[in-house]
């Protein structure tokens, strides 16, 4: 996985995928979730956001097998987490022909090239 | 207040261009609009108004504006990836009824091509995004992105790879009369189906050409447009329109052409199966099928068996759409689709298609584009003209 750089105020996510924890926003002041985390609340504005962690399972909402985007074929996803939001991420760890929309999944982590902690997922 | 009326096409130029290794970016800008400036019979001064978007050198009016040696007093730099042409047709269209300019330019044009753009690529999109850190090192990609849109449409309606097939094969007819076309030759639903398979379920002949080159329009007000000698085409109807994630509750079902085309149809006072030809975005086959569902040319679900059998093929179908080849065939300059909509459609209504393609008495017609991605954040942008 290639690396990107982390603007301020992002650490702490990815601190906490570090430490094996996906986390997602939830406001203080409306209880909503939202992904990616931000500083402002998406639905009210508030800015009474933390991050909170994430049961870490959820279901494929879609996906599809990159086969000739680079040397590597990858499954790109949308996992909707049971909290409600989905998240993109990366569907690992299993023979991705036997993917498919509706699958539980869980969460696990792997590493990027520079050593970044991501939320990834793979079969329940 | 309503721009119905109150502007008219007056010049529209593709590049004839596909590969354009020896020429800069700028100087196609200047070609493109140095050709629709002589199409609707203008000169370079009579240019008050000026649109660009991101592919215009420095993302910027700056630079071209000082390489055409424009006098402006009005400019406009919004940009929405490929449908942003649209938008400025829309967006001069308003200037133009506030009385802020005249006679106004638009320009488009790049060289992917000769630089070795793929849509397997993961691109660098700007800098400081928010949602990269949670997103570029899972390797989205465009044809990943919008192949998750296809992979649902499948699993909410039933979509299939054959019906996918039918927007190519459409605009494959098409482009066989397109001198100038990339992919001249007609394919068949098999010919998609074995083609190799990119990113599930979207094959290579699902997927629009990388081409260079470009093109311009001219929007002049009403009283310019009747002093000039080319077959008039009013602006009608305009809708814009921003699509994202939504906080996280992703639905990847509709686009963006739910909200622009109401918008434009509303404005217009017409209805979709009053559309004598349209020009829809056609990155891949499936945006193809979601944008018709969304603008109302088919219920939502029923995209896939709307363009099967032919249906978008002019002469034949009931809806013919993109007769230049389109994006899929013909031409996608700069990886931005929206400028070569508008500019079939203008062909259209002036009855200047080619003639195996133009469309009988085509007297209203839709251009609709999508820029950025289907899968994550996208434009939408509807334009009704009509011909006077």
């Amino acid at each position: 996985m290639r690396d990107t750089s982390l603007n301020p105020g992002d650490q702490q996510y990815f601190d906490a995928a570090a430490a094996g924890k996906l986390m997602l926003g939830k406001c203080g002041a409306c209880g909503e979730h939202h992904h990616y985390p931000r500083a402002l609340c998406p639905f009210c504005f508030s800015d009474k956001v933390q991050l909170a962690q994430a049961k870490g399972t959820g279901e494929i909402y879609s996906y599809s097998v990159s086969r000739r985007a680079g040397p590597v074929v990858y499954c790109i996803a949308y996992v909707k987490m049971e909290e409600g939001v989905s998240m993109l991420t990366n569907i690992v760890d299993c023979d991705l022909d036997t993917v498919k929309i509706g699958q539980k999944v869980k969460v696990t982590f792997k590493n990027t090239e520079g050593g970044v902690a991501m939320p990834v997922f793979t079969p329940a | 207040m309503s721009i119905k009326g109150k502007a008219y096409i007056v010049g529209a130029y593709e590049h004839p261009l596909r590969k354009a290794p020896d020429k800069s970016v700028a100087q196609l800008h200047a070609e493109v609009a140095k050709g629709a400036i002589e199409d609707a019979g203008l000169t370079k001064d009579d240019i008050d108004g000026y649109f660009c978007a991101g592919d215009a050198p420095g993302a910027n009016a700056f630079s071209m504006a000082n390489y055409m040696n424009l006098k402006l007093r009005h400019f406009d730099t919004t940009d929405c990836g490929g449908s942003s042409y649209l938008v400025h047709v829309g967006h001069a269209a308003e200037a133009i009824a506030l009385g802020k300019c005249n006679v106004a330019l638009i320009t488009l044009a790049g060289r992917p091509n000769s630089e070795g753009s793929s849509g397997t690529q993961v691109r660098e999109r700007g800098s400081y995004l928010p949602d990269a850190p949670y997103e570029i090192p899972y390797g989205p990609v465009t044809v990943n992105l919008y192949a998750m849109v296809a992979m649902r449409h499948m699993y909410e309606y039933g979509t299939t790879s054959e019906q996918l097939a039918w927007v190519k094969v459409a605009a494959s007819h098409h482009a066989q009369h397109n001198p100038n076309a990339m992919l001249k030759n007609v394919v068949t639903v098999e010919d998609v189906l074995n083609s190799p398979m990119i990113s599930d379920p979207l094959h290579r002949l699902d997927c629009c050409v990388v081409s260079d080159g470009g093109g311009a329009l001219i929007v002049a007000r009403p009283e310019i447009a009747k002093q000039l000698k080319r077959p008039k085409v009013k602006i009608i109807g305009v809708g814009e329109a921003l699509k994202h994630q939504m906080g996280g509750k992703v639905d990847l079902s509709y686009s963006g052409a739910r909200w622009s085309g109401k918008r434009a149809f509303e404005e217009a006072g017409v209805k979709p199966a009053d559309m004598k030809y349209a020009s829809i975005y056609d990155s891949f086959t499936i945006t193809v099928i979601m944008q018709l569902e969304d603008l109302g040319f088919c219920k939502k679900g029923e995209g896939g068996k709307f363009v099967a059998d032919g249906n978008l093929i002019s002469g034949s179908g009931k809806l013919p759409f993109n007769t230049d080849g389109g994006g899929l065939c013909n031409n996608h300059p700069a990886n931005r689709g929206g400028m070569t909509k508008v500019i079939e459609a203008v062909r259209q209504l002036r009855g200047e298609a080619h003639p195996k393609v133009q469309v009988k008495n085509c007297d209203l017609a839709l251009a609709h584009g999508t820029g950025g991605s289907l899968g994550h954040r996208h434009g939408s942008s509807t334009v009704i003209m009509e011909r006077e």
